[in-house]
């Protein structure tokens, strides 16, 4: 990890509290480019929190969030969207009524401009602008293998290809930075391999094969991951940050953090002078 | 919806294209032509329901968008509908507009109402926005009763009739010709916009509000925007409405109306453009039904029993809907559709 890399995402000592429970105390990170961050840690160590801070359905008490330079910090969610920043969920949270094209389609929505005036009209603009970010929501089916659900509506979809469209969905916002909150949660080793394939190759850019989708050409370069299947962490994260009710105890790289001693007492609590435990 | 076998698309414009086959084609006008065709065939009193049902069909669009697309229940629709109907009738009988520059004022002024009782859709959801357009609508007709001095209060206004370089619309023919060619721009206009970019961010907002803000749908101005589409299509009806009784009282907007309209919704299938339609036409029918079977009713059992006939009888229906088929007549008329599609190899 070079130091030369600029800051994408910064978070300030970040404090965010429900009445008397302290959800985040004093939290500090930052993502760079070019950098997937795995943020881990046992239930309810403020993992999401931190998600939810950033999209903006949170309000923190205290310290700033900061993203390319801009304080997002209480703005609201949609704002946070339209500067590209995506999110998938913990609990799949799709438009369970719309079919699969057209949840990847309503997720254009930032990218487009067509206002319900000229859509009543259709013929002209409207036409145009649809045809136009189909093709890209086209390439993103393709790219995460879901031709064959382009039509069905997503509420009928089985648990591991509806995690597979939330994903294109967040995909097709075009995002600079991806949240993924528990990509892999409730899934069986194949369906986990299969995504974090799609999360790598999304991540480094498939270049000519799908020139109409710049996120998909170029890649998304910064992802923050909140996962607990260690094994997925540790593989594809570039550097993983620890939380434990609600304070972050460990930064550093998955070698790094796999020896912290801090890390294994959370995980597997302090062994006393009896040995009990 | 599988296409026809054999039909394949090329392009994604024809994969959107509503009407996709020669036969759909064929069948849109064949329709088209048999409804313009209809005062040919029938007399003064179809012609009548007919109009009605257009008239219906308009505002029913416009609860369906608000409702139906974007789950903002609203129980007003027939105060808007008030709206938009007065303020075409005080336009063209007090200050002599001609309907057509006053059809556009009346849409907008209900839109603008709309949007106005709309704001607390912001905050409040459910039940409770239900309670609000309930409270739109008793707050609409009140205004309008007060006002005795503009809107003759109770005693209603004269409205004249739409007239267009010396020809007026007054047989009941020319009339239904003017709301059946509205009612069929106010069926295109909604179909497209639920199939672009603002539908799809009402069907976002109403089955899943959170992610619809985190995938960057602003909530305030779209919620307000399915209010005024909404109004604005309560209020063309609501014009037509006037113009076309050549009366307006608040009376033609009673509360029951709004749950009527709701109900129509039920019938057809919310967040369908075609069970609008269907729903429109097939409780409109069920009136008709009814003062049919009323008066043989009232001679073999009671009076009591034909007066209520027609409450019961749309009860009936709507309830028996909401436990059978939820998604209404669209979407049996979906399982038609796809079942001769692959008839007679049903595999």
């Amino acid at each position: 990890m070079t130091t030369d890399q600029q800051v994408r995402l910064r978070i300030d000592n970040l404090s965010l509290s429900f009445g008397g429970v302290r959800a985040l105390i004093d939290v500090s990170l930052d993502i760079r480019d070019g950098e997937i961050l795995a943020i881990i840690g046992p239930n309810g160590a403020g993992k999401t929190c931190i998600l939810n801070c950033i999209n903006g359905f949170y309000k923190p008490q205290q310290g700033e969030i900061v993203y390319n330079g801009q304080k997002i910090t209480r703005m609201r969610p949609d704002k946070v969207a339209k500067l590209g920043i995506a999110r998938t969920f913990q609990n799949i949270e799709l438009y369970t009524g719309l079919t699969t094209q057209d949840n990847l389609m309503a997720a254009r929505h930032v990218l487009m401009k067509q206002n319900f005036i000229t859509g009543a009209l259709y013929f002209g603009w409207a036409h145009k602008e649809e045809i136009e970010h189909r093709r890209t929501v086209e390439e993103i089916i393709d790219f995460l293998e879901i031709e064959s659900i382009r039509k069905k509506v997503v509420g009928v979809l089985p648990y591991g290809l509806r995690k597979r469209v939330e994903l294109g969905r967040a995909l097709a916002l075009e995002p600079k930075v991806l949240l993924l909150d528990e990509p892999m949660a409730g899934m069986n080793l194949e369906e986990k391999e299969d995504i974090a394939r799609f999360i790598i190759d999304a991540f480094e850019g498939q270049g000519a094969t799908y020139p109409n989708t710049p996120v998909l050409r170029d890649g998304i370069k910064t992802i923050i991951l909140v996962e607990h299947d260690m094994g997925v962490v540790m593989g594809i994260a570039d550097r993983i940050i620890v939380l434990d009710f609600g304070r972050k105890i460990a930064e550093g790289t998955p070698a790094e953090i796999k020896a912290n001693p801090e890390v294994i007492k959370a995980y597997l609590g302090q062994e006393t002078e009896a040995g009990t435990g | 919806m599988g296409l026809p076998s054999g039909t394949f698309n090329q392009g994604y414009a024809q994969d959107m294209a509503i009407f996709r086959t020669r036969t759909q084609w064929v069948m849109l006008f064949a329709f088209l032509i048999l409804l313009f065709a209809c005062p040919l065939f029938f007399g003064d009193r179809i012609l009548t329901v007919l109009t009605i049902i257009g008239i219906s069909i308009i505002s029913v669009h416009g609860l369906n968008i608000l409702t139906g697309y974007c789950n903002q229940i609203s129980m007003g629709h027939a105060g808007f509908m008030a709206v938009g109907a007065y303020t075409s009738a005080l336009l063209t009988a007090k200050l002599d507009f001609s309907f057509w520059a006053a059809l556009p004022c009346a849409a907008l002024a209900a839109g603008i109402v709309g949007i106005i009782f709309g704001l607390p859709s912001l905050r409040v959801k459910g039940f409770y926005l239900i309670m609000a357009t309930v409270a739109a609508h008793f707050i609409i007709i009140w205004v309008i009763l007060q006002l005795y001095g503009v809107t003759g209060g109770a005693d209603g206004m004269a409205v004249p009739r739409p007239e267009i370089g010396g020809f007026v619309f007054k047989s009941k023919a020319s009339y239904f010709y003017l709301v059946m060619a509205i009612a069929c721009l106010g069926t295109f206009f909604a179909k497209n916009i639920v199939r672009t970019r603002a539908g799809r961010a009402f069907i976002a907002i109403r089955d899943n509000e959170l992610a619809a803000e985190v995938m960057g749908v602003n909530l305030w101005t779209y919620k307000l925007q399915a209010f005024f589409i909404g109004c604005v299509y309560a209020g063309v009806a609501g014009s037509l409405l006037v113009h076309y009784v050549a009366f307006a009282t608040t009376d033609q907007f009673p509360f029951m109306n709004s749950v009527w309209y709701l109900g129509m919704l039920i019938v057809g299938g919310m967040g369908s453009t075609m069970g609008v339609i269907f729903g429109a036409v097939s409780l409109k029918l069920l009136d008709e039904l009814v003062t049919v079977v009323g008066p043989i009713l009232a001679a073999a059992v009671s009076p009591q029993a034909a007066s209520s006939l027609g409450l019961i009888m749309r009860g009936l229906v709507i309830l028996l809907f909401l436990i059978f088929e939820p998604r209404g007549l669209a979407h049996r008329w979906q399982m038609v559709k796809s079942y001769y599609r692959l008839w007679p190899f049903s595999h």
